[in-house]
C-alpha cells in the first residue's frame, strides 16, 4: 500500500509538471477552428507556428533575447571568473563580506532599481537599446556568477593549486593554466544558469525597451496576449518555440545545472 | 594609542597585505567585480533612496520634500492592499512549495527505477520563463477555451470567469508560482537529503526506530540548514513577485489585484511619478531586508556554512 501511495504521488507530480506543457503543445498544434474544443484535435496543424511570425517581428525578438542573454553571460563570466577563483582559493580581507554582498544583491527586488536605472540609462542614451539591458542584467547576473562559480572552484582540491605554486607558477598563472581549465564544466553550468536568467528577465526589458523590434521574448509574448483578438494558437506556438531550446538544454545538462543551482545553498 | 601611530599601523597593515603576492593578486582579481557591483547595484539603490525623497518625474529630477512620500504611502489604500496581497501570495506559495517540494524530494531520495525520469520531469517547469508559464496558465484559465475553467465549470466549483475575479486571480498567480518553483525547492531539499550520512539511518534501523521517528529525529534536524536556506531564497523571491501577476492580470478587470512590485511599477512607468514610485520601490526593498534579518535571527547564520 505504501509503495502504491508513493507511486501515485510520483505520477501526480509528473502530471502536474508536464501536463501544462503538454496541453500547451497540443494547443499550438490545433487547427484554428478547434481551439475552443476540449479533447484531442481531429488533425494537427502547423498554421499557428507560421502565424506566430506573421505580422510581427518575432524572429527579431528571438534574436534580441539571444544576443542580450549571451552578452550578459560572456561579460559576467569574463569579469567574474577570476574573482570567483580568488574567493574560493586565496586569502584576503573582506572575502566574506563580498560573498555576503553578492548573495544579498541577488536576492533584492529588481523594482528597487527601476527608477534610478531608468534615469541612468536615459542619460547614457541607451534607452530602447539592447545594450541598455546588459547593464541592469549585470546587477543580478554578476553576483549570481560569483556565488555559483565560487562553489565550483571550491570543489577543486586545494592541493592542485598548491602544487602549481610549488612548481613556480604565480597565483595568476596557476589560475589561468591549472584551475580555469579544471573549472570548465562549472563555468559551463554557470553560463547556462546566467543565460537562462537573462533570457527570462521581464521587468527591466519591459521598462527599458519600447519599440517592437527591440523587445525580448518574455515582453513580446506578454504583449501577444494583450492584443484585442487574443491569438491563442499563436501564443501557444510562440511559447513553445521560445521555451523548447531551454528545456532541451536543461535536460541535456541536468546534472551540472542541478549542481550549480544547489552550489552555495547546500554543502556538506 | 595616538591617531598618528594608529594611522601608521593601518598603513603598514595595508603594505603587509599588498607585499604578499597571493593577497595582492586576490585584490586585483576581485577588483573589477567589486567596482561593477558598486556601479550597477549599490549606486542605483542609494540613488533610488534619494529619488524617494523628492517629487521627481520621469522627465525631471524634482526638489527634496523630505519623507512626504513615505507619509503618503502609509495612508494610501492601494499600497496597503498591495502589501497585504504580496504577504498573502508569499506566505501561501512558499508554504505550498515547501510541503510539495519536501514530499517530492523524500520520494526521489529513495532509489527506484525511473528515478532519473522523475528528476528530469520536475526540471521542465524550472526551465520555463516565468512569463511564458504565466501566459500558459492564463490560456488554461481562459473562460472559453481554458482547460481549468472547463474542469472547474464541469465540476461545479466555480461558475464565474476565473481571470475576472480578484481573489481567484491571486489563487491563479499562486498556482503559477507553485508550478514553476516547486522543482527548485525539491532539488535543493534533495541535495540536502543526499548529504545525510547513510550510517545514521542504518543505526536507527538497528535500534528499531519507526519511520516517523527517523524522520523527526534524523531527517529533519540534519536537513534544517538546507530548509533554512531554501525558505530564505523562496520567501525573498516570492516577495518580489512581478512577472506572474502582471501577465495574469493585464487585460483583466480594470482595478486588478496588485502586488507591491506591480503597484510600484505602475506608479513609476505608467504615471511617471518617480518620487512616490521610488518610495514604493524602496519600501519593497526594505521589506525584503527585514525578512532576511528575521530569517537570519531564526536560523543562525546559514551563509557561514557555505
Amino acid at each position: 500500500v505504501r509503495r502504491a501511495a508513493v507511486l501515485f504521488g510520483l505520477v501526480a507530480a509528473i502530471t502536474f509538471c508536464l501536463g501544462p506543457f503538454a496541453w500547451q503543445l497540443l494547443a499550438s498544434l490545433r487547427p484554428e477552428d478547434e481551439l475552443t474544443r476540449a479533447g484531442l484535435p481531429s488533425s494537427l496543424s502547423l498554421a499557428s507556428y507560421a502565424g506566430a511570425f506573421h505580422g510581427r517581428p518575432f524572429g527579431r525578438v528571438l534574436f534580441n533575447s539571444f544576443v542580450v542573454a549571451a552578452a550578459t553571460t560572456v561579460f559576467c563570466l569574463a569579469v567574474g571568473a577570476s574573482a570567483a577563483f580568488a574567493l574560493a582559493k586565496l586569502e584576503f580581507r573582506g572575502k566574506k563580506l563580498l560573498l555576503g554582498a553578492a548573495l544579498a544583491i541577488s536576492m533584492f527586488p529588481p523594482i528597487a532599481t527601476v527608477s534610478p536605472l531608468f534615469l541612468i540609462i536615459k542619460s547614457l542614451g541607451l534607452r530602447d537599446e539592447l545594450a541598455g539591458l546588459v547593464l541592469p542584467y549585470t546587477t543580478f547576473a554578476l553576483p549570481m556568477t560569483l556565488w555559483i562559480l565560487t562553489g565550483f572552484f571550491r570543489d577543486i582540491p586545494d592541493e592542485l593549486y598548491r602544487a602549481a605554486r610549488a612548481d613556480g607558477c604565480s597565483p595568476w598563472t596557476a589560475f589561468r593554466r591549472v584551475l580555469l581549465p579544471l573549472a570548465a564544466p562549472g563555468i559551463g553550468a554557470t553560463a547556462i544558469l546566467v543565460f537562462i536568467f537573462a533570457y527570462n528577465e521581464f521587468l527591466y526589458a519591459l521598462t527599458f525597451t519600447s519599440s517592437p523590434e527591440k523587445r525580448t521574448v518574455p515582453v513580446a509574448i506578454s504583449l501577444f496576449a494583450a492584443e484585442h483578438r487574443e491569438p491563442w494558437g499563436e501564443i501557444a506556438a510562440a511559447s513553445i518555440i521560445a521555451t523548447l531550446p531551454l528545456v532541451v538544454v536543461t535536460l541535456l545538462f541536468q546534472r551540472k545545472i542541478v549542481a550549480g543551482l544547489t552550489a552555495g545553498g547546500v554543502k556538506e | 594609542v595616538t591617531t598618528a601611530s594608529r594611522e601608521k599601523k593601518g598603513r603598514s597593515r595595508f603594505r603587509e597585505e599588498f607585499a604578499d603576492p597571493e593577497r595582492r593578486t586576490a585584490y586585483y582579481m576581485v577588483l573589477p567585480s567589486l567596482l561593477i557591483i558598486i556601479i550597477v547595484a549599490f549606486f542605483p539603490i542609494l540613488y533610488g533612496i534619494v529619488l524617494s525623497l523628492t517629487d521627481s518625474t520621469a522627465a525631471a529630477f524634482g526638489s527634496f520634500i523630505g519623507v512626504e512620500n513615505y507619509v503618503e504611502m502609509f495612508q494610501d489604500p492601494d499600497f496597503l492592499e498591495g502589501f497585504s496581497n504580496t504577504v498573502i501570495f508569499t506566505a501561501v506559495s512558499v508554504t505550498l512549495e515547501f510541503v510539495l517540494g519536501l514530499a517530492i524530494a523524500l520520494a526521489i531520495n529513495r532509489a527506484f527505477r525511473g528515478r532519473g525520469l522523475v528528476r528530469a520531469a520536475i526540471l521542465v517547469p524550472w526551465a520555463f520563463p516565468t512569463v511564458i508559464s504565466a501566459v500558459m496558465w492564463r490560456l488554461m484559465f481562459q473562460d472559453r477555451i481554458g482547460i481549468i475553467q472547463y474542469l472547474a465549470n464541469a465540476m461545479g466549483i466555480i461558475s464565474e470567469p476565473i481571470l475576472s475575479d480578484r481573489s481567484l486571480l491571486l489563487i491563479a498567480a499562486i498556482l503559477v508560482d507553485v508550478w514553476k518553483t516547486t522543482p527548485f525547492v525539491a532539488l535543493l531539499l534533495l541535495a540536502g537529503l543526499q548529504t545525510i550520512p547513510e550510517d545514521l539511518y542504518r543505526a536507527a534501523e538497528i535500534d528499531g526506530a519507526s519511520r516517523l521517528r527517523v524522520f523527526r529525529s534524523i531527517t529533519l534536524p540534519m536537513l534544517r540548514p538546507t530548509i533554512a536556506v531554501t525558505l530564505v531564497f523562496r520567501t525573498l523571491d516570492a516577495f518580489r513577485v512581478f512577472d506572474a501577476v502582471y501577465v495574469l492580470t493585464e487585460g483583466g478587470p480594470a482595478n486588478t489585484t496588485e502586488t507591491l512590485s506591480i503597484y510600484a511599477y505602475k506608479t513609476l512607468v505608467r504615471s511617471g511619478d518617480f518620487g512616490y514610485g521610488s518610495a514604493l520601490s524602496v519600501a519593497t526593498f526594505f521589506c525584503v531586508m527585514a525578512i532576511s534579518v528575521v530569517y537570519l535571527r531564526l536560523a543562525g547564520r546559514p551563509e557561514e556554512r557555505a
